[in-house]
């Protein structure tokens, strides 16, 4: 194993980004439409959304870091943040 | 671009790849964390250690009633604060003997972290539990409440900056720990695999070992504690229902958050006895907390606090009342079922709930969480270095990476325990009026972790790891020594007094059982360095010298 190239370099900086970075964006549009929908009085969706938070980060973490490629990565974490960040936008339109 | 850089071969392998770095670029901030947090479970214990003049006070045989004692708090509050923006008055309980009291005032513009807090270091006092009388003012020492703080806050910097740092470490340690798991399929068989003196392999079963043992805490405590501040970091839901109204949040999910606004009309604070004989009479218990928002106040309002018991949550029972009439505005009602949830998360993490038995649970937990994270830390040092095996054979240096990972973790591993333990002596020999003397305890601590890990960077070598557990050992271990030179209630006192000193007792035992414990440690690392010594001699007397450079890298 040859590891150390540039090329190998570059592809995990680019998943540790989109791990770290594109993982908490991720997480944080998803939370915040978990609170939305919850059918609860807000202070109990509130705490129900943020405290799912770090289960939902961990499995973005663990899944930029399992798939096939850093390319694969990026575009999974920005075409979910995408759809949900569109629906939580039209949410907030309604609401 | 090329498929699965990172991850050619599978789930397992780039989960085991994600546990190495996430878990060895925090470990050490971890390891501090993870101390820290464990001495913490004894933080009042700790502190009332730390407070030898109040030894004396606490052992009274008798004493007065609970309501005297908040009325005479009250009275000495009134002299020196009345218009301090809040009291706090706490009760002897099971965990605390004494009757203290404090106050705060709103702070002043353009006052540093330092002059805040030096101001509310002044701001209190302690009565005898026997006779009412106020004790004479114990050294000024933040005790437990310094490491408690620590394994949160950090020290030196403000702390929002150190919550955000320590959240990162947990998040990371999270990930480690989920990782982890996956990489090891057998994970029960690893468990019960151990195969001593081995090199890796038996690192690498400890550490299988201290994490599958506990790995239920380990999990439980690193996730409850990014709960324990979690509106701070994932702001977005609390963002999408409230807006930027926090503090109306806050109100509703933390039950016990004091929304009071001072009314800014005076009016004299009435009779607390009262309130109190109405919460015992509703409870069944005596209140064990006081908190009094905006005395003398037209808006004043006493909340009455009692533990909340056996159960997990750390939402406690109270009862306010309006602090000029005397009447009750609100008692803490059940809170939903999530809130409850939530109270339980975060009670679960700081284990108030827990008796003597389970807290001492908490903290063998604690330990096998810092055991986890060394291990898993000279893990990565052993496997590395097994790389330039070859290249030290022939006299060769190992890389920069392992000789920095070696240097990190002695000063870390062997270094805090040593910093712990400085901590604890100053706190003893410091003379007790100095100036702003619980500050220089804190300075002790850092200049103590400082020096090993300086000295650690200049020769991370086998013999600087056994100097700095020695070093531990004897400081760790001649705690109970020092306590007896220092103070008349050192073991033969404290044995066989009553359960108020109990704590002492503890903690010179508890420091004397980890003393031995590093002194074992650094006694069979020399132990297995001779021996070394001398299998490399008897096999390779051609290439002593290129031996003698591997057992100095070693």
């Amino acid at each position: 194993m040859t590891p150390t190239t540039w090329r190998y370099r570059g592809a995990v900086a680019s998943r540790a980004v989109a791990a770290i970075g594109g993982g908490y964006v991720l997480t944080s549009i998803a939370i915040a439409l978990i609170a939305l929908a919850l059918p609860l009085p807000r202070a109990d969706a509130v705490s129900i959304a943020t405290l799912l938070s770090f289960v939902i980060y961990t499995c973005a973490i663990l899944w930029v870091f399992a798939t096939s490629s850093a390319t694969r990565a990026w575009v999974g974490i920005a075409a979910s943040s995408i759809a949900l960040g569109a629906v939580l936008w039209l949410a907030g339109r309604m609401a | 671009m090329k498929q699965g850089v990172v991850v050619k071969q599978g789930l397992r392998q780039s989960m085991s790849w994600v546990h190495t770095w996430a878990g060895l670029l925090v470990c050490w901030l971890l390891l501090l964390v993870f101390m820290a947090g464990t001495a913490a479970y004894y933080r009042h214990e700790i502190t009332f250690w730390m407070k030898p003049e109040l030894h004396q006070a606490a052992n009274a045989p008798t004493r007065i009633a609970t309501v005297d004692a908040a009325a005479l708090a009250v009275r000495g509050l009134q002299q020196r604060a009345p218009d301090a923006s809040g009291w706090l008055i706490e009760l002897p309980h099971e965990r605390n003997p004494l009757i203290t009291a404090s106050w705060t005032n709103p702070p002043k513009k353009g006052m540093s972290r330092e002059e805040r807090r030096n101001a509310l270091r002044q701001q209190n006092f302690v009565l005898d539990p026997m006779t009412g009388l106020e004790t004479a003012a114990p050294r000024d020492s933040r005790g437990g409440e310094f490491l408690y703080r620590l394994h949160f806050d950090l020290y030196y910097m403000s702390a929002l900056w150190g919550r955000w740092i320590i959240g990162i470490a947990a998040m990371s340690m999270l990930v480690a720990i989920i990782s982890g798991v996956i990489t090891h399929k057998r994970i029960f068989k690893d468990f019960f695999t151990f195969r001593p003196k081995k090199g890796q392999r038996s690192w690498l079963d400890a550490h299988n070992a201290t994490a599958v043992l506990a790995l239920p805490f380990h999990l439980m405590i690193t996730y409850t504690g990014l709960v324990t501040l979690m509106f701070m970091y994932m702001p977005s839901p609390t963002k999408a229902l409230y807006g930027d109204d926090q503090n109306t949040m806050f109100g509703e999910v933390f039950l016990n958050a004091d929304r009071s606004q001072p009314a800014r009309v005076a009016a004299p604070l009435v009779d607390i006895r009262p309130m109190l004989q109405q919460a015992e009479r509703a409870w069944g218990q005596a209140p064990t907390r006081i908190v009094v928002s905006h005395p003398n106040d037209a808006g004043a309002q006493v909340q009455l606090v009692r533990p909340s018991g056996q159960q997990l949550s750390n939402i406690e029972p109270s009862m306010t009342f309006n602090g000029a009439s005397g009447a009750l505005i609100a008692s803490t009602d059940a809170p939903s079922t999530t809130l409850a949830a939530r109270g339980a998360i975060y009670g679960l993490h700081v284990a108030h709930f827990a008796d003597p038995l389970l807290r001492a649970l908490f903290f063998i937990c604690g330990l096998a969480g810092c055991a986890m994270v060394a291990t898993g830390a000279l893990l990565w040092g052993v496997k590395e270095r097994q790389k330039y095996a070859k290249i030290v054979a022939r006299g060769g240096k190992v890389g920069f990476g392992v000789r920095l990972v070696d240097a990190l973790n002695i000063g870390a591993i062997a270094g805090l325990p040593v910093a712990f333990a400085v901590y604890f002596w100053s706190n003893r020999l410091l003379p007790p009026d100095a100036a702003a003397r619980s500050n220089l305890e804190a300075n002790c601590f850092f200049a103590a972790w400082a020096a090993c890990a300086i000295l650690a960077q200049i020769r991370p070598t086998r013999g600087m790891w056994r100097f700095q557990l020695t070093l531990g050992a004897l400081l760790l271990g001649g705690l109970p020594l020092l306590n007896a030179f220092t103070t008349d209630t050192h073991l033969g006192v404290t044995l066989f007094a009553g359960p108020a000193l109990r704590a002492v007792a503890g903690f010179d035992l508890v420091t004397l059982a980890l003393g031995l414990l590093l002194g074992w440690a650094a006694w069979w690392l020399g132990r297995t360095s001779r021996k070394q010594a001398a299998a490399g001699a008897r096999s390779a007397r051609g290439a002593a010298a290129a031996s003698s450079t591997a057992q100095e890298a070693a």
